[in-house]
């Protein structure tokens, strides 16, 4: 047994816990954990605003699959890390988020940089604590990343007063000791998720995906989370089905592989949406129905059964009922489909029906309807043209982060996703600003792959700051800046459905400066205003890694994403790009 | 109130909880959170010290009840839930009124206590304080049947339940089934 602090207990347990590296920044309350960090193996790397921390957990934790932890002080501090908690929570990413709390005895007097920090991010976090007693630290910390890894993942806080840190203070005196997993579960009498699905019903769902004749698998995040993407492939090879690949999803599929037909939802491929709306039997594995991928919910997929599998009972049947709900981790539930699949056809008690129909059909879509834009000799730079460029210049497994609005649609939708783990972006919450740290959370835990940030002019004006601690931190990421001068996907909708009234829109293209705003914080800076100058400038900028890079692409403002779901509408109302061919 | 206390839009959780500090908030902001009313909640320590049991009385229609139920069950500290039906759960709920009696009607407000049941717990110069617990639609009746004379304060304490026991012995119940 050895005395320490709770201080030295906290950062102790986080080493116990594998942690390798730390997002944070230092005040008042939290200051006695940060005095141990100079003595522990663990990288903290520090951000320049505490909402940066908290993304680059989050980035850190989709590239790695590892959970994030930030760290950050009280009251005002902690408030910056509640957008990001909400960002993790909503796309169910693996977080552990410490702060900083006045001592206990001032808790509930108003004291200065106190805020209440538990009561503040109950909604936003899977769960939170608010430690009183240094010698539940332990516990505490393996708790917190247990309950962030397993089930469902998400964001977990952990308030820390700073008495029972302070090794000044008597409260802080502990005896170390390390819980065995047994003690955790004892200590969590509600927690038990149920990762093996029911056999009953994955017979039925085996028996009710060879008996449709027009089924299509609707891969959501939760393939990524449960790091399912063989058995998804194995699946979908074995039966032939079509897969949809969700904005959460990307990645999770190879969009090389025949039988991918990318993104559904409102800016998805016109094939995705429309097999999914026509199909009649929607195999949705890890995925929640979001309104952005149903459209008008009482006109999506009428014809569709469903076979629903996710962890999370409670996604089961929120929006869609589900003739078939599974609970289940979705690698061990889609692995028993397969045993179940190739146990009916070998016994050949299931009919299949002809599916070749079906097959030809969604041929006939994706020729359709490919993906569009037109590139004119000379004409303005179109956006999806600098994200075709990026992608043929990049390596395969090349890691791409983006923030949220129009370039964070034409990236999911003209980057070539091969792996899983290669795209970070902000899905349910869609917060603006996610890019900039994200891409170096994601390259701090990845440094051997290469990473591209796609950011919206609007964006990159939300947390480019983060971009000095990129240069300090020497962490080589690389950011594509679509600026369109405009807040592109507000002005997209005030064009189509505000009768063009552009209201508080317009951004303009050159303030800030954004090569001399990049070189400020120690990056390197492009501009490019013609597509000609963009292959020659991409390469250069690949060539650079000991530094960030900061392209600012100069972007056709008119241009707009399509195809398009118009909000209220239901999905057999697709709006396709006016410039491209009409379909007989 | 009678009727919405009867009423069918009415479920009946009893919620078994980690005894922690904030279960409870935790609890209510879920609801609020999720756009769901609370009737009525009652919480205390059960005779395991280390959990307590919310008895929460929610006005939801069924197929929303489920999901209420499944996020409430995401709460880590949450142990177990199960709904009450009213015909397979005892119920129970205790109201305390104080109500205007002068002289020549405190005999009449008595005898209806009395006959509830019930108890007279305070008496002032022109109005009594009444105690009565039982089944949530008895306290209703009564009061239903107070009103007249003017109800100057009420208060209830929301219902507590839980399940019925079982009938028939086990070993009887197998038999039963085998020869059927």
């Amino acid at each position: 047994m050895t005395n320490m602090s709770g201080g030295q207990a906290l950062i102790k347990s986080l080493e116990m816990m594998g942690v390798e590296v730390m997002f944070g920044l230092p005040g008042g309350a939290i200051l006695p954990v940060y005095d141990p960090i100079i003595d522990s193996p663990i990288r903290h790397i520090l951000v320049r605003h505490e909402q940066g921390a908290g993304h680059m957990a989050s980035g850190y934790a989709h590239a790695t699959g590892r959970p994030g932890v930030a760290m950050v002080t009280s009251g005002p501090a902690a408030t910056n890390v509640v957008t990001p908690l909400c960002d993790a929570y909503v796309d169910s990413v693996p977080m552990v988020c410490i702060t900083g709390q006045v001592p206990l005895a001032a808790i509930g007097t108003d004291a200065f940089q106190e805020c209440d920090t538990t009561g503040i991010t109950l909604s936003v976090t899977k769960h939170n604590y608010l430690v009183t007693d240094a010698r539940d630290i332990p516990r505490i910390v393996k708790e917190a990343f247990h309950i962030a890894t397993t089930g469902r993942p998400g964001p977990v806080l952990i308030d820390v007063p700073k008495d029972i840190v302070d090794p000044k203070n008597p409260r802080s005196a502990m005896e170390w000791y390390w819980p065995t997993d047994e003690d955790i579960d004892a200590g969590l009498p509600g927690y038990r998720p149920n990762t093996k699905g029911h056999p009953r019903m994955i017979k039925e769902a085996a028996r009710m995906i060879l008996q449709s004749r027009k089924p299509i698998i609707y891969a959501g995040g939760g393939i990524l989370k449960a790091r399912a993407a063989e058995a998804l492939k194995e699946l979908a090879e074995l039966t032939g089905i079509h897969v949809v690949t969700t904005l959460m999803a990307r990645g999770a599929f190879p969009d090389s592989h025949p039988l991918c037909l990318g993104m559904p939802g409102m800016h998805g491929t016109y094939t995705a949406i429309t097999s999914m709306q026509k199909s009649d039997l929607l195999i949705a594995l890890g995925s929640r129905f979001d309104d952005r991928v149903t459209g008008k919910l009482d006109g999506f997929a009428p014809e569709a059964k469903v076979i629903h599998v996710d962890i999370d009972p409670a996604e089961l049947g929120k929006v869609r009922k589900a003739d078939v709900p599974i609970v289940g981790d979705c690698r061990l539930v889609i692995e028993e489909i397969v045993k179940a699949v190739k146990q009916l056809l070998d016994s050949g008690e299931v009919e299949r029906p002809d599916q070749q129909p079906w097959a030809a059909q969604i041929r006939e879509w994706q020729e359709k309807h490919p993906l569009f834009y037109d590139q004119k000799e000379g004409g303005p730079l179109k956006p999806q043209y600098v994200i075709e460029k990026l992608r043929e210049q990049a390596p395969d497994d090349c890691i791409l982060a983006s923030g949220v609005g129009q370039h964070q649609m034409f990236s999911s939708q003209h980057w070539k996703f091969e792996h899983p783990y290669t795209w970070v972006n902000s899905g349910g919450l869609g917060t603006m600003g996610y890019a900039v740290p994200a891409a170096i959370g994601a390259k701090v835990g990845r440094p051997d792959r290469m990473v591209w940030a796609v950011d919206g002019d609007g964006c990159f004006q939300m947390t480019a700051q983060e971009l000095v601690t990129a240069t300090a931190e020497r962490i080589p990421v690389k950011i594509a800046i679509l600026n369109n001068a405009y807040l592109g996907m507000v002005r997209q909708w005030q064009e189509m459905f505000y009768e063009e009234r552009y209201s508080e829109v317009y951004l303009s293209p050159d303030l800030p400066d954004y090569v001399k705003w990049a070189e400020a914080m120690g990056c390197v800076g492009f501009r490019v205003d013609s597509a000609d100058d963009v292959e020659a400038t991409i390469e250069k900028a690949n060539a650079i890694d000991d530094r960030p890079v900061v392209i600012d692409f100069r972007t056709d403002s008119t241009e707009k994403v399509f195809p398009m779901v118009p909000a209220g509408a239901t999905n057999d109302q697709v709006i396709t790009d006016p410039a491209q061919a009409p379909v007989q | 109130m009678a009727e919405l206390t009867s009423g069918v839009k009415h479920h009946t959780l009893s919620v078994l909880v980690e005894n922690k500090a904030g279960v409870l908030s935790r609890v209510a902001s879920l609801f609020a959170r999720r756009g769901y009313n609370i009737f009525s909640l009652a919480v205390a320590p059960t005779d395991d010290e280390r959990f307590s049991r919310i008895t929460i009385v929610v006005d939801v229609e069924s197929a929303p009840l489920e999901q209420i139920t499944k996020q409430l069950f995401k709460l880590i500290n949450v142990v177990k839930i199960s709904e009450l039906h009213p015909d397979e759960s005892v119920e129970r709920e205790m109201l305390m009124a104080t109500v205007k009696a002068e002289a020549g009607q405190r005999g009449e407000v008595i005898e209806l206590v009395q006959v509830f049941g019930g108890q007279i717990i305070d008496v002032g110069h022109d109005a009594l304080t009444i105690e009565l617990s039982g089944r949530p639609a008895k306290l209703d009746d009564l009061e239903e049947l107070l009103r007249p004379y003017t109800i100057v304060e009420l208060q209830r304490t929301g219902r507590i339940a839980l399940p019925k026991l079982e009938r028939t012995a086990p070993r009887l119940r197998s038999l039963k089934g085998k020869s059927a």
